[in-house]
């Protein structure tokens, strides 16, 4: 079996639009969710998103190419941009059968869908755009990156709603160690702010209706009430460790393990006591041939629901035992909000970026826990402390539950 | 007329206007696939109120060609 390095990373969010950006917000525990501005949010029970105010497409890639691209995938773009660049890797010098793209997205698309359905009611089928189905499909992200570096191995995107973005860098790390691959560009991308998703997401009680920004993204406070909508992707360009290390490449953290599971119990709710996340994490500890006692930091799924967050924390207890109080977990989701299907890119690059530095990341917004809620949630303020293994959960609907495990890169 | 039509392929094509020539041929000049090809025959249908059947849509090679049988059509 091969070993799994991270050589580079990229990011586009509302905290920053590159990795460096992105942490020292994060370090500093600034929020990135403000009033809604895309669209008139009159009637949605929920104002409030970490919506990107200054994307532009053109900074990132050439406009032709970028008018072919839904949001979503221009983010995907965009990032893997800055990833490929830190990387070093260069497709022209390698075998590019050996290199591929495996990317999350739970809803691909959407603001294409909902343009294109307008058009359809408005002004009939002749008119409705031969470029809606290439830019809508969730595929396209993974799709445009082979044809933007000419990389010809494994390409697709897993689809698992908000736990797509981890079961990406899941299968992706498996692909090389199995020896499929040499380099495997991975993470996720969502551009879900439009006008019927958002709606989507009000109607089913799952956003937060608290209009304050610094206070609707609350993970595991005793008045949190629903998640806050994100945008953006996370972009990681993971690697075989001989590889990486031939051609002199900076190596930022390792994967060392992965596991998913389905709690098989309902649509959305998440199964009694996180046993299905509990699950999870336990393969991505076996698999990384550890004891639980080894993990230094969860960066939690946290999505500041009232389930996710209670379940969340029992599943912790239930791998962790007595020793979960030992341990930090805190969710960058009361910073970054939750990018849905990007999540799992977005917080596998912050979690390697703890471990690089020995920063904890904060859990913002922490005033009041819950009373069961009891574990170090890393409140308000991140701070530095030596680590070795982290894991980095993302629970989605359907029941989908998704974990990785970094270590610290020592050699 | 021609103007419109630059308009709507620099709009249709991210392209800049001094980019598109009368003589400029859509495919192999301004890099229109057959995706984009639909495309522009609708934003011309469109922008000019007319409507292109796809066996004529098939002659129109050129932005001359276009602006051709925009005219021929407004002035019918």
């Amino acid at each position: 079996m091969k070993r799994v390095v991270i050589t580079g990373m990229g990011t586009i969010t509302a905290l920053g639009k590159d990795v460096d950006t992105l942490w020292n917000n994060i370090k500093a525990g600034n929020c990135g969710i403000s009033k809604v501005e895309k669209f008139d949010t009159e009637g949605y029970t929920c104002k409030v998103a970490a919506e990107i105010k200054d994307f532009d497409p053109a900074e990132f890639m050439d406009k032709r190419a970028a008018k072919r691209m839904d949001r979503f995938t221009q983010f995907a773009v965009a990032a893997a941009k800055q990833a490929v660049e830190m990387s070093g890797v260069k497709v022209d010098e390698e075998d590019e059968n050996r290199i591929g793209v495996i990317l999350g997205s739970g809803i691909g698309g959407i603001e294409t869908f909902e343009q294109q359905c307008n058009v359809l009611r408005d002004k009939g089928p002749g008119r409705v755009s031969p470029f809606f189905i290439p830019m809508q499909i969730p595929n396209m992200a993974a799709g445009q990156i082979a044809i933007e570096y000419g990389i010809k191995g494994v390409n697709h995107v897993v689809v698992s709603a908000c736990a797509s973005g981890t079961d990406a860098v899941g299968e992706a790390f498996r692909n090389i160690k199995h020896g499929y691959s040499d380099v495997v560009i991975t993470g996720g991308a969502e551009a879900p702010i439009t006008p019927l998703s958002f709606a989507g997401f009000c109607s089913m009680k799952a956003m937060s209706t608290t209009e304050d920004p610094s206070r609707a993204s609350i993970p595991f406070s005793e008045e949190r009430n629903g998640f806050v909508m994100g945008e953006g992707a996370g972009i990681l360009v993971l690697e075989e460790l001989e590889h990486a290390k031939a051609r002199g490449a900076n190596i930022i953290a390792e994967v060392t393990g992965y596991g998913a599971t389905d709690d098989a119990y309902h649509i959305t709710a998440p199964a009694d006591g996180g046993e299905g996340a509990a699950r999870a994490m336990k393969l991505a500890i076996e698999e990384s041939g550890i004891e639980p006692e080894a993990v230094d930091y969860v960066n939690a799924h946290g999505t500041s629901t009232e389930y996710n967050d209670k379940f969340e924390t029992m599943a912790i207890k239930t791998v962790f035992g007595s020793n979960a109080y030992n341990l930090a977990v805190s969710s960058t989701k009361s910073m970054t909000g939750h990018l849905l299907g990007a999540a799992g890119g977005v917080e596998a690059i912050i979690t390697a970026l703890a471990l690089r530095d020995g920063f904890l990341p904060p859990t913002i917004g922490l005033q009041n826990p819950s009373e069961d809620l009891d574990l170090d949630y890393v409140p308000n303020h991140g701070r530095e402390q030596e680590m070795v293994y982290a894991l980095s959960n993302t629970l989605g609907f359907g029941g989908h539950n998704a974990v990785i495990a970094l270590k610290r890169y020592e050699g | 007329m021609f103007e419109r039509v630059r308009e709507v392929l620099a709009d249709q094509l991210g392209l800049e206007e001094n980019e598109i020539k009368p003589e400029s041929k859509l495919k192999d000049d301004l890099g229109a696939d057959s995706l984009d090809m639909v495309e522009l025959i609708m934003a011309m249908e469109e922008e000019f109120d007319v409507e292109i059947p796809d066996e004529e849509a098939q002659n129109i090679r050129t932005v001359e060609d276009a602006v051709n049988y925009v005219e021929q059509y407004e002035t019918k």
